[in-house]
């Protein structure tokens, strides 16, 4: 056992004044004793014991793996359905409807191309159901993309409208006129237009209602996206401006049938203009709602997709495709989380098992040797 | 040299003129002020209010870290390779320069004051014949200017004239180096008559001419040319400023060097800057860090350039402004430089530096390294070098002073056979003497010095009955020595000594009723139990090295002659009357067991003379004494003569008193495996003397090796000889390791291996040998031997030597060497050695102020490094594993984010979160960590030295460690960028909107980083204080604050393009998968850490691991034993316990000091009104004076 100086004296045991001829009044150098200065701060001090470790990555697996399956359960019951527009797959892609428009169309054209893309449904989609447009290959988050909008000018500020910020270039102005919306994600806003028809049984087309409204986050419509000077007549406060370079109308042509859709705070535009993380990505086009009796949203069978192809994808290889969702309380179909659980959950609970055997096997060697001195 | 010498001087002063000579004449300013030279204004300030800014801004530049920001900035502006705001590098910068320039700012004011100060002084000059107070700063060279008592030197002064008698000034040096003793400078004859009439002095026109200005305290060299005649001057006539007159009512001087020509300025030579092994181990990171960054970014650019061939030129009609491929990849190059310039964030070189201070404040702030008796708190001087304080292998120490208190006390005696001073109880027990048993009653003794101390009743009671042995024991001590008393007041008396041991010797007798008074050339007044009696001093038989005895020769008032001799025990045994065998056998014993106890032994003896004899002897000696050649042989002959046939008085034993606690002090850090070297300029017997008393050398080793030859080869010989009895299986030729390190590896290193040996054994080498050793084909050679001992002492050793030393150890040992002293011998060994201690409160400040970190104590080095350097160590490392992982972690996910993004340089996480991240988010929590954190607490240190060993061994923070942290931060990454990705793939909310949006991904993942990085934080903090808790509850807390806050419509409305994530946090937050995975992603990060932590604990527990276990254990501590020091006889002594200098029996025989003159005061140490008294001179010099023959008795 080691020998310690003892100095009692210097621990804070002693009068203030020492050898000072009584000049107690005079502040000594001595330091404070506070537990902070001491660095005697009250702690807590954990270590990692069998008695702390072993438990915890037991609860772990246990909490864990029920919510992983949890998850899992919940994902497979979400129906999906994926329709391919543009397939980059040569082979495959000659024998779809829309090759053709794929292969021919281009920003230039002028004439609308359509297609049509029938598919069935092998059972029906009860509740909501939510129609998504997804683009793979699609750079998104690059930053030079990223960059390229004028959020201010979205905002409705007017004098951003008519000098739109540089960050636009080189879509910021077109004819020596300001673009509105400027730069390159509103420039590349998806502009097919999709319907979606059901195929009775006995051969005849019905049209199933497409709401789209709804479908951007209410942030954006009501805050981040406004139309200059409110939402009077945007023929007139668009004035000057140029559309897009890409684009066929103007932005005050979006939705004319509905001035709280039209300009800036067209939902399509706005979900357009919130860019994706990764290049593969899909985005809400419209929202099939339930209906009030007890038939199912989508029942069973044959549905045709009717597609005005405006936007090609064929230059940078990007596949198109449309799908049909329900959803759930988390969200959209992704095994991957309940998997990640139930397999980290199971990871925890062995590794728990094995730390047991190994702390049981050696887990006096802590306790037993004495250290050396 | 000399350019060396006067670019120092360009450096200190300022103004570059290279002087080859100095010439000057008293008295004539015009022709003194047309050679320029500079007045004795100084400037040690840096900066004026106009050149602060860019003065400061220019050399923060110059620090590489700042340097490289600001590109960072420059590549920031423009718009092509902005991948990054520039606030996110802006405000990180502005506020480190800002904090250092506030600090250099106040250090700058400090110095600007101290030099007003300085300058402002007021002296006496003589201008146009007249005397008139001036300034400092307005005196001119070959000005005189006249001091007096007790005021500093002004400038680099001729002494011309004093007050004392033979033109002496006696002057103090502390200032300059540190020694409180006073010196003595002479002014020449010719000089000295113009005494203080302002007349001559006004029409004294000698020309000097002279050296130019260095840096040589001990060296001057220059003549003085005066009606003709030339006489040549040395430093003996110089005062340097810096010194103080003390003892001197006035003296004239004539300035030769002003303000910063001054020898004392000109010293003032910045020391070299040090800095610490995980300083260097920093900067070669920091390098390799950057090398790494590049090569990050190449391969991220060929990305680039690759994506932008194959996908983005098909891409281009969305993206605007296609360039094409390789220059795309060179702008890509340059923007992830900037997104990944966080893997060395600005931010590590402040926390650093945050680190360093708050562990320097808690060295200051340490009650238990606090000296109440002189009110000295410790006090780290140097804040940067706190964490090598857990890394020492070599202690370097002085001796006097560091170890020992330098106060000698009487502790024993043996008189007449029989041993006084131990206490003993009722049944014959000896009773351990503390500061609580009971002290002797001197107030029967007016004369008492009231702070001796003696616990023995029984001498007290023998001397009082009469005993006449007793009595003549003290009356020795009370006669044959050469202290010079003062008395101030009656009855107050003060003894000026040569060496602590005759001080202790006198002192003691004073108190039993001997109390030695006055003494003139010819007598000695002593007051002997209350009455007063004068004897005639007829001889001085003074004291030397071969002699190791001194003796007098004196009448008592009876007419009775008798000669007193203390000495050697070795010496006086030797001249002993055959009739004290008996005694000599009994006093031998008591002699062994008092050096067994450490304590300092003479012999003590007399002898009657006859008078006739005598007379013969005294016409003899004064033969001899008067010889012109051989004198000193002579001298010695007839003092072995009449030292003959002594009659045995006794013994004293006086201890040189150690420290508190170093005994215990030094077995504690050598069970923290450091290695104590004593460097001393002590002896070998008072060297290996003390090394006994603290436990450095002990009878129990094996062996201690003595090396003391005289030549090289002899030396070669010792050595080698005790290394093969260490090691007689060991190679010849030495381990060496060659490596190379620092950066761009460009040191060669050289490192001997240690190696092992059986058993315990110490060596102690004199400094002649040492000299020997020192040289370059022998080095190696000591070296090994002696880093095979347990215990090094080196004696007789010169300032010099002791830094060699060092440098030696530091050479080839790749250790970190601490050196501790007190003195201004100590000044080379504390400057060259890593670290450097110095004692405060004791002899000058030199010692402290070329130090590191200086306290009042020897023992508080335990407490400076077990707990101070071992946390501060601990902390550092601590923090810098944390902080690479951190950074590392944030930076890897952007790069893995370039994958996805064809490598176009987008950043994962929303750019204020980038600007905040370490200087907000996760800035305080890991300061608390790093501030706070205790393995185990100060106590349990203690208790474990070997806690101490990993420092050491670089086992917290190497090269190793951190390629871990790497490898750790590259796992964490990879979850944290691809558990969000994977979990976000193609999904939505949970009411279809969007949710896989950049801006929602980027507040997921920077979110999951930012908790999974706390929560490594919380695994890494071994020590939770309520601070740990608050900043890091807080920082969280004050994430969310501020996302909520900037993502808010209120931020977005006011500064549109600046707070474009509007509503993201909203509305990702409220979203059950996206808290899922959160939590996947903190599991994942945490769980291997734990699992292997754990396992480790387990499997291989660390000695920190067991002591924690153990504090875990035992809850309550254990109260310490109080250690009982073994006793322990020995016969091997220490030697005459005088200091090593020739002693001074010719002064105080001859009268010099004691002669009055008319126009001086009485005496030389009467000076009664002085408030320095406590102060006055331990010591003087001898003075050669050749005009004068000593008178002889």
């Amino acid at each position: 056992m080691a020998s310690n100086y003892n100095a009692k004296e210097e621990d804070g045991h002693q009068p203030a004044a020492i050898g000072h001829g009584g000049a107690g009044t005079v502040k000594n150098k001595k330091p404070d004793n506070t537990a902070f200065k001491q660095q005697r701060l009250p702690a807590w001090q954990p270590i990692l014991t069998a008695g702390t470790v072993l438990p915890a990555f037991f609860v772990i697996g246990l909490i864990f793996i029920p919510i992983g399956i949890g998850l899992f359960v919940t994902s497979n019951n979400i129906k999906e359905l994926e329709v391919t527009l543009t397939n980059y797959s040569v082979w495959l892609a000659i024998f779809h409807p829309c090759y053709n428009c794929s292969q021919s169309y281009s920003w230039n054209s002028t004439k609308p191309c359509t297609c049509s893309v029938p598919f069935s449904l092998d059972q029906p989609f009860e509740s909501n159901v939510f129609m998504y447009y997804g683009l793979s290959n699609f750079y998104q988050n690059h930053r030079r993309y990223v960059k390229s909008r004028d959020d201010s000018q979205l905002n409705g500020d007017k004098a951003s409208l008519k000098s739109p910020s540089k960050e636009c270039e080189p879509y910021r102005t077109s004819d020596e006129k300001p673009i509105a919306p400027c730069g390159a994600i509103a420039n590349s806003l998806f502009n097919d237009t999709l319907e979606l028809y059901y195929i009775d049984p006995n051969g005849s087309r019905t049209a199933i209602p497409l709401v789209k409204k709804g479908i951007a986050w209410w942030t954006d419509k009501h805050v981040k996206f406004r139309n200059p000077g409110g939402n009077d007549n945007l023929t007139v406060v668009f004035q000057g401006t140029s559309k897009p370079v890409n684009w066929r109308k103007s932005v005050y042509e979006l939705d004319p049938s509905d001035p709280d859709n039209n300009g800036f705070i067209n939902e399509d535009f706005i979900v357009w203009m919130r860019t994706a993380a990764l290049p593969t990505f899909r985005k809400l086009y419209r929202i099939i709602h339930k209906k009030p009796n007890m038939t199912p949203t989508l029942p069973l069978g044959r549905y045709i997709l009717e597609v005005t192809y405006n936007y090609p994808v064929r230059s940078f290889e990007g596949r198109k495709r449309m799908i049909l969702s329900t959803i759930s309380w988390m969200g959209g179909k992704n095994p991957f989380l309940g998997i990640a659980y139930i397999t980290v959950g199971s990871v925890c609970f062995f590794l728990g098992i094995v730390l047991l055997i190994i702390h049981h096997k050696y887990g006096n060697r802590n306790h037993s040797a004495d250290i050396r001195s | 040299m000399g350019s060396l010498l006067s670019r120092l001087g360009l450096e200190c002063g300022g103004k570059a003129v290279k002087e080859e000579e100095r010439h000057l004449r008293a008295n004539d300013r015009e022709l003194n002020l047309s050679y320029k030279y500079s007045d004795n204004a100084i400037k040690t300030s840096k900066y004026n209010i106009f050149t602060f800014l860019p003065l400061n801004l220019f050399e923060q530049f110059q620090r590489l870290a700042n340097a490289y920001f600001l590109f960072l900035l420059c590549l920031q502006s423009i718009p092509e390779v902005s991948s990054l705001p520039w606030y996110t590098t802006v405000v990180p910068l502005v506020l480190v320069l800002s904090m250092t320039m506030a600090k250099d700012g106040s250090d700058d004011m400090n110095r600007h004051r101290c030099d007003k100060q300085v300058n402002n002084r007021q002296v006496e000059v003589l201008v146009e014949g007249e005397l008139q107070s001036e300034k400092w700063m307005d005196v001119q060279v070959g000005d005189i200017v006249k001091l007096e008592n007790n005021q500093f030197v002004t400038a680099d002064l001729l002494l011309l004239s004093s007050s004392e008698p033979l033109n002496l000034v006696y002057i103090e040096t502390a200032e300059l180096d540190g020694e409180t003793n006073l010196k003595v400078k002479q002014a020449l004859t010719v000089t000295g008559k113009l005494e203080d009439s302002v007349e001559k002095l006004a029409n004294f026109n000698g020309e000097v001419h002279c050296e130019p200005p260095n840096n040589r305290l001990d060296k001057f060299t220059g003549t003085l040319t005066l009606k003709g005649e030339t006489y040549s001057l040395d430093n003996e006539r110089i005062l340097l400023r810096g010194c103080t007159l003390r003892n001197t009512q006035w003296c004239f001087g004539l300035v030769v060097f002003g303000g910063p020509d001054t020898k004392l300025m000109q010293n003032c030579g910045r020391t070299t800057f040090k800095r610490t092994s995980i300083d260097r181990l920093m900067n070669v990171l920091v390098l390799s860090i950057f090398g790494f960054l590049m090569i990050m970014c190449l391969f991220l650019a060929i990305g680039n350039g690759i994506w932008e061939y194959q996908e983005g030129s098909k891409f281009a009609a969305f993206l605007p402004k296609g360039v094409n491929a390789p220059f795309s990849a060179f702008l890509t190059f340059w923007s992830y430089v900037i997104i990944l310039n966080t893997v060395v964030p600005i931010s590590l070189y402040v926390s650093v530096e945050i680190i360093r201070l708050g562990n320097s404040f808690y060295i200051n702030w340490d009650r238990k390294m606090y000296y109440p008796k002189n009110d000295t708190p410790a006090e780290a001087r140097t804040t940067t070098l706190n964490e090598e304080l857990g890394q020492i292998k070599y202690i370097f120490s002085d001796k006097t002073g560091t170890l020992t208190q330098n106060v000698m006390t009487f502790n024993k005696c043996s008189i007449n056979g029989k041993a006084y001073g131990e206490l003993l109880d009722f049944s014959g027990q000896r009773v351990e003497i503390n500061e609580k048993t009971e002290k002797v009653d001197f107030s029967w003794n007016n004369l008492a010095d009231p702070k001796f101390c003696f616990h023995d009743n029984s001498l007290v009671e023998v001397v009082r009955d009469g005993n006449p042995e007793v009595q003549a024991f003290f009356r020795l001590l009370a006669l044959c020595h050469t202290v010079m008393p003062e008395e101030k007041k009656e009855g107050e008396l003060y003894y000026q000594a040569q060496s602590p041991d005759e001080g202790a010797l006198v002192t003691a007798a004073r108190n039993f009723g001997f109390v030695f008074r006055s003494r003139t050339p010819e007598s000695i007044t002593v007051v002997e139990m209350g009455e007063l009696v004068t004897y005639e001093l007829l001889a001085v038989l003074d004291f030397n090295n071969v002699r190791k005895r001194m003796s007098v020769i004196v009448r008592s008032p009876e007419g009775k002659l008798t000669l007193y001799c203390k000495g050697a025990d070795t010496i006086i045994f030797e001249r002993l009357n055959p009739s004290c065998s008996n005694l000599t056998e009994v006093t031998t014993l008591h002699l062994n067991e008092f050096a067994g106890e450490g304590l300092r032994t003479l012999a003590l003896a007399y002898k009657d003379i006859d008078p006739e004899y005598m007379e013969d002897w005294k016409l003899r000696h004064h033969v001899a004494n008067t010889a012109m050649d051989e004198r000193e042989e002579k001298l010695d002959a007839l003092y072995e003569e009449i030292e003959k046939g002594l009659l045995l008085l006794g013994s004293t034993a006086v201890e040189d008193k150690l420290q508190d606690g170093v005994p215990q002090t030094i077995e504690q850090l050598s069970k923290a495996d450091i290695k104590i070297w004593v460097l001393t300029g002590d002896k070998q017997e008072t060297a290996e003397n003390i090394g006994y008393s603290c436990n450095m050398l002990r009878e129990e080793m094996n062996e201690v090796f003595i090396v003391s030859a005289n030549t090289a080869e002899e030396v070669r010989k010792e050595l080698q000889t005790a290394r093969r009895k260490m090691t007689p299986d060991g190679t010849e030729e030495p381990t060496v390791k060659k490596s190379r390190s620092g950066l761009f590896c460009l040191q060669k290193t050289e490192t001997v291996a240690d190696e092992p040996v059986n058993g315990e054994y110490a060596m102690v080498i004199n400094g002649h040998s040492l000299a020997f050793a020192l040289e370059k084909d022998m080095e190696i050679e000591l070296l090994r031997t002696a880093c095979m001992c347990q215990t090094v002492i080196c004696c007789r050793v010169t300032p010099l030597q002791k830094a060699q030393v060092v440098e030696l150890v530091k050479k080839y040992k790749q250790a970190v060497t601490l050196a501790i002293g007190d003195g201004a011998n100590d000044v080379s060994m504390i400057k060259a050695a890593h670290i450097g201690v110095g004692i405060s409160g004791q002899e000058g400040m030199q010692a402290v102020l070329s130090s590191d970190y200086s306290f009042a104590q020897f023992r508080y080095l335990q407490r400076l490094l077990l707990v101070h350097g071992r946390w501060s160590y601990l902390r550092m490392c601590k923090f810098l594993r944390y902080f690479f992982y951190k950074n590392f972690t944030f930076t890897f996910v952007h790069f893995w984010y370039g994958f996805f993004c064809g490598f176009s340089a987008q950043t994962v996480f929303d750019e204020w979160f980038i600007t905040l991240f370490n200087l907000v988010y996760t800035a305080l929590p890991v300061l608390s960590l790093s501030l706070f954190d205790q393995d185990v607490n100060d106590w349990w240190s203690f208790q474990y030295p070997q806690l101490y060993t990993p420092g050491q061994l670089n086992q917290y923070f190497s090269k190793r460690a951190f390629v871990y942290t790497v490898l750790h931060s590259g796992y964490s990454s990879l979850v944290l960028f691809f558990i969000p990705w994977a979990a976000m793939y193609d999904t939505v909310r949970d009411d279809g909107k969007e949710i896989v949006d950049y801006q929602s991904f980027a507040l997921l993942a920077q979110t999951c980083l930012l908790i999974a990085v706390s929560i490594q934080l919380g695994l890494d903090t071994h020590y939770w204080t309520a601070m740990n808790q608050f900043f890091l509850w807080g920082s969280l807390s004050v994430y969310f604050a501020v996302i909520f806050t900037m993502y808010s419509n209120g931020m977005f409305l006011t500064l549109t393009s600046s707070f474009p994530f509007i509503g993201t946090a909203r509305n990702s937050l409220n979203q059950p998968n996206v808290w899922l995975t959160m939590l996947l992603t903190t599991v994942l990060c945490v769980l291997p850490v734990v699992a292997y932590r754990f396992l480790r604990i387990l499997l291989w527990p660390t000695i920190n691991d067991k002591v924690r276990y153990k504090v875990r254990q035992d809850k309550v501590l254990p109260a310490t034993p109080r250690r009982v020091q073994a006793r322990r006889t020995s016969t091997r002594r220490s030697g005459y316990a005088f200091s090593h200098a020739q002693g001074y029996g010719d002064l105080v025989t001859s009268g010099k000091f004691l002669r009055r003159t008319p126009k001086s005061r009485p005496a030389l140490f009467s000076q009664t009104d002085s408030p320095l008294a406590q102060t006055q001179p331990q010591f003087y010099r001898t003075i050669s004076e050749r005009e004068e023959p000593p008178l002889s008795p």
